[in-house]
């Protein structure tokens, strides 16, 4: 981008526009002609990546505020409003929710990219320190994010992280207190979060944009580290970088589309499925993978305040990066020991997501403090010291003898092989080991063949029918489905049943509905658009007729319940795409109950549940042979009752899964078929530049 | 930019316009969900289920506002004199002519039932006001006779009549 505009518009109008806002010429500087280092390799497309990411979400998050309400008592219902009413709400949701996940995903490749190749040192300094406030600012953004569902782990993830600021000295109090709005973490508190969030984005696109400035001053750094000479070591943006960043984002858009059909639940947390509650606290609060590493140096540091700066520096010490590494040669590639000591930072930094997501006990705390040593050692100490003793092995003279020369193209292969395992496991020990305590005492129930799992996966409609049929004679005694409306069991997709049958159904109800004009509350039948309703008429009710424990609703529990798989086990989940985790758990619940073996000293009011965690469970054993007469001959078993109940429960919590799954197919086939034509197409164009 | 022509115009041109092609189909695909998501869902859907209305305590004289899909419906209980002014008016003089027994059910003659929405820009018009015995819109001055017609003013045409049905002597179904 030196020198004048190269761009000289041929039609009246837009010489016009151009002699009074030179937009065009500054389109065609920056994204037509201007140069590119032709040896940049794959990681180079993930800035790119990075850009079309921030679109999705920005364009998936406007979309989503207009179905959202950001209310306390509100905000968990219209998010399931999305998932079930609002025309590809889910696909909305997910492409937002496991969008935010991408982000992450490619932000960290992309500052790895930064960290090996020297991207940061001179003259790059503003565009590496532009790029660290991007990621504080999307840091803040995917925490205010997270908070919106007003789930379990919302609220008090939003609790834990703004309860960090109360560790400043003298007016810690005051500012969490500020920042609430209130006395608690409220409704206050989830608005100012919701339009922080809708305003942030916009932010980072403002930073994005300086960012970009930036790096078109000062040109791109390349694998090589080398500054371009001659015409020969550059080629034009556009088609060159165009088409193979084309290419980078299709196939990233493979990657993402996996986990958004397949898989779009394995990311997140199943106790934020489950109504925000002040008044109960989640055994472990985790944060999202994308936090778990600076989460366990928060944790590493034995008080309070000092967590918090630990943390915070954590962050800020990459703004200094570019002077605490003083080394000439900017590549990795030339640097033997540097090169070793980036792969060790690597292992380190994944290792603390991984600890990040491990209860504070034992030796995860000292594995915790040991890396977060490192983490700091590694920047302040050995950084500044090697790159001032290592001698660099000699540079190619130029861009276009490194491309000759063929350098390092197989060790790229294998660094991106590596890094991926990692990132698998890191991503995989983020959330599958998050519940490490439970697995402790609770023994995993067998996993059951169900007709959704998989990626063809449709639910079995008798099956459905006979577990509603349990629902309605057994469960819904206590228990409520406060999310499914007597419409939705004629869905496609769901029991398949007639929209007079579910109108019948309906009318089998009685509905509290009013004031009348008397100003009175009365019952009527049920219509197909009102709700399964509650057998109490509030909570204090149920919680007085069970003994103090409130039945939880049901529409949520094969999405808010499940058990923890260990390694490797979950790694193979990711790719058998496996999520049955919690109609399996639902099935063993109501299976498990047993005498209590001797020696165990069940507690006053509680059940032997052997699949239960800690084996007491308040609900009594509510299945027995031969409660429920099923008119197709099906077996009137307890056997048969939970597992019909348990598909009934996983299509009560997702309906959409079979069009999620069969949109899903469509998506992959027509990602797979893209990819393919833009690969050739990149070769085609690359041709020319060889 | 440095695209060069090239001599023979077959399978390079064909891979650039195949690839672009369903890319172009992709974008538009991509298009649909986030379009489509603009429409009702399926609960505002259902809250839009016929509705029925008592009629037996709306007295002569008496005009009563329900809603059904969001949308203010009049039911009027029509006096003598208000059915006899609708159908003594020469239809052919009328802006948007229609016979006051089309605009009710049969043998019902004194039950007018709209939605009470002005024809014009969508305003709510005001019962037993205006020239005619009927409605008037005062934001732009529309007025409507006993039968809902539009006889004054700037709209165009008569208060639409929403589905209904009698179920009995003294009960509708709106929807």
């Amino acid at each position: 981008m030196s020198g004048p505009s190269s761009y000289q518009p041929q039609n009246a109008v837009l010489k016009w526009v151009e002699r009074r806002l030179p937009i065009g010429g500054l389109i065609h500087s920056s994204f037509i002609v201007y140069p590119t280092p032709r040896n940049l390799n794959y990681w180079w497309t993930f800035g790119a990546i990075l850009s079309f990411m921030l679109g999705v979400q920005i364009l998936t998050g406007i979309i989503l505020a207009m179905h959202y309400t950001p209310h306390a008592d509100l905000a968990f219902k219209s998010v399931e409003g999305i998932m079930r009413d609002v025309n590809y709400g889910w696909l909305l949701r997910y492409l937002h929710s496991n969008g935010a996940s991408m982000f992450f995903i490619a932000v960290y490749i992309h500052m790895f990219r930064g960290l090996y190749y020297g991207s940061y040192k001179e003259p790059r300094e503003i565009l590496w320190i532009l790029g660290v406030i991007i990621y504080l600012l999307m840091m803040a953004t995917g925490f205010m994010g997270y908070v919106l569902p007003w789930g379990q782990m919302s609220f008090w993830g939003a609790t834990v992280i703004t309860n960090l600021f109360s560790a400043i000295p003298y007016v810690g109090e005051s500012i969490v207190t500020l920042l609430w709005g209130g006395y608690a973490v409220g409704n206050p508190t989830l608005n100012r979060f919701f339009s922080l969030h809708y305003l942030l984005p916009f932010v980072i696109a403002g930073v994005v944009v300086l960012h970009i400035w930036a790096l078109h001053v000062a040109g791109q750094n390349n694998p090589a580290g080398v500054e371009p000479q001659t015409e020969k070591d550059t080629v034009p943006f556009t088609p060159y970088a165009t088409i193979k960043d084309a290419f980078g984002i299709s196939c990233f858009l493979l990657f993402y589309a996996w986990f958004l059909f397949y898989t779009p639940n394995f990311l997140g947390d199943p106790d934020n499925y489950i109504v925000a509650n002040p008044g109960v606290t989640p055994a472990h609060i985790v944060p999202e993978w994308y936090y778990l590493p600076f989460y366990a140096i928060l944790r590493s540091i034995p008080s309070k305040l000092g967590g918090v700066v630990a943390m915070f520096s954590a962050i800020l010490v990459l703004a200094f990066l570019p002077w605490l590494d003083g080394a000439k040669a900017r590549s990795s590639r030339y640097r033997p020991l540097s090169r070793q000591f980036f792969w060790i930072f690597v292992v380190v930094c994944l290792v603390l997501g991984w600890l990040g997501a491990q209860p504070p006990e034992g030796i995860y705390v000292v594995a915790g403090r040991i890396l977060t040593a490192y983490y700091f050692f590694h920047f302040l100490i050995l950084l500044p010291v090697l790159s001032r003793i290592e001698t660099a092995r000699p540079l190619p003279n130029s861009i276009a003898d490194d491309v000759l020369g063929k350098a390092g193209k197989l060790k790229t292969a294998a660094s991106a092989l590596a890094i991926f395992g990692l990132a698998g496991l890191l991503l995989v020990g983020g959330t599958g080991t998050s519940r490490a305590e439970d697995a402790h005492s609770q023994p995993t129930p067998p996993s059951l063949k169900w007709s959704f799992a998989g990626p063809f996966g449709k639910y079995d409609q008798a099956q459905l029918q006979r577990g509603l049929k349990v629902y309605k004679e057994v469960c819904a005694a206590c228990h409520s489905l406060n999310y499914i409306a007597f419409r939705n069991i004629a869905d496609p997709g769901g029991p398949g049943y007639s929209e007079a049958q579910a109108a019948g159904l309906a009318g089998e109800y009685k509905v509290k509905d009013g004031p009348n004009d008397q100003g009175e509350m009365f019952e009527r039948p049920g219509r197909p658009a009102d709700y399964f309703p509650a057998p109490f008429p509030n909570e204090q009710a149920a919680r007085a007729a069970n003994g103090g424990a409130a039945p939880p609703d049901l529409s949520l529990m094969a999405k808010a319940r499940g058990y923890e798989r260990g390694f490797p086990q979950f790694v193979f989940d990711l790719f058998l795409q496996f999520q049955e985790k919690g109609p399996n758990y639902i099935t063993a619940l109501l299976q498990g109950y047993e005498d209590a073996p001797k020696g165990f000293t069940l507690p006053a009011g509680s059940n032997y549940n052997k699949f239960f965690s800690g084996h007491a469970i308040g609900m009594p054993n509510p299945l027995s042979d031969g409660q429920v007469t099923f008119d197709d001959g099906s077996p009137a078993t307890v056997k048969q009752y939970a597992t019909d109940v348990s598909a009934f429960l996983m299509w009560t919590a997702e309906p959409k899964l079979e069009a999620r799954k069969r949109l899903g197919f469509q998506v992959m086939i027509f990602l797979l078929v893209l990819s393919v034509l833009l690969y050739f197409t990149k070769r085609r164009v690359w041709a020319n530049a060889h | 930019m440095t695209t060069s022509t090239s001599a023979e115009p077959t399978r390079r041109d064909f891979l650039y316009i195949a690839t672009g092609a369903v890319a172009g189909v992709g974008a538009v695909a991509t298009a649909w969900p986030l379009i489509s998501q603009m429409n009702p869902d399926a609960s505002t859907i259902a809250a839009g289920a016929p509705i029925d209305v008592d009629l037996s305590p709306i007295t002569e004289g008496q005009a009563i506002k329900v809603f059904w899909r969001g949308k203010p419906i009049y039911i009027m209980n029509r006096t003598k004199k208000q059915i006899e002014e609708a159908r003594a008016v020469n239809v052919a003089s009328l802006p948007d002519p229609q016979t006051d027994q089309a605009r009710v059910k049969e043998g019902h003659d004194q039950w007018l039932i709209v939605i009470g929405i002005c024809t014009h820009l969508g305003c709510i018009p005001i019962a037993h006001e205006g020239n005619y015995d009927g409605f008037f819109c005062p934001c732009h001055g529309s007025q409507y006779d006993s039968s809902g017609r539009i006889r004054q003013g700037p709209a165009p045409a008569n208060l639409p009549l929403p589905p209904y049905a009698f179920t009995a002597d003294t009960k509708i179904k709106i929807g």
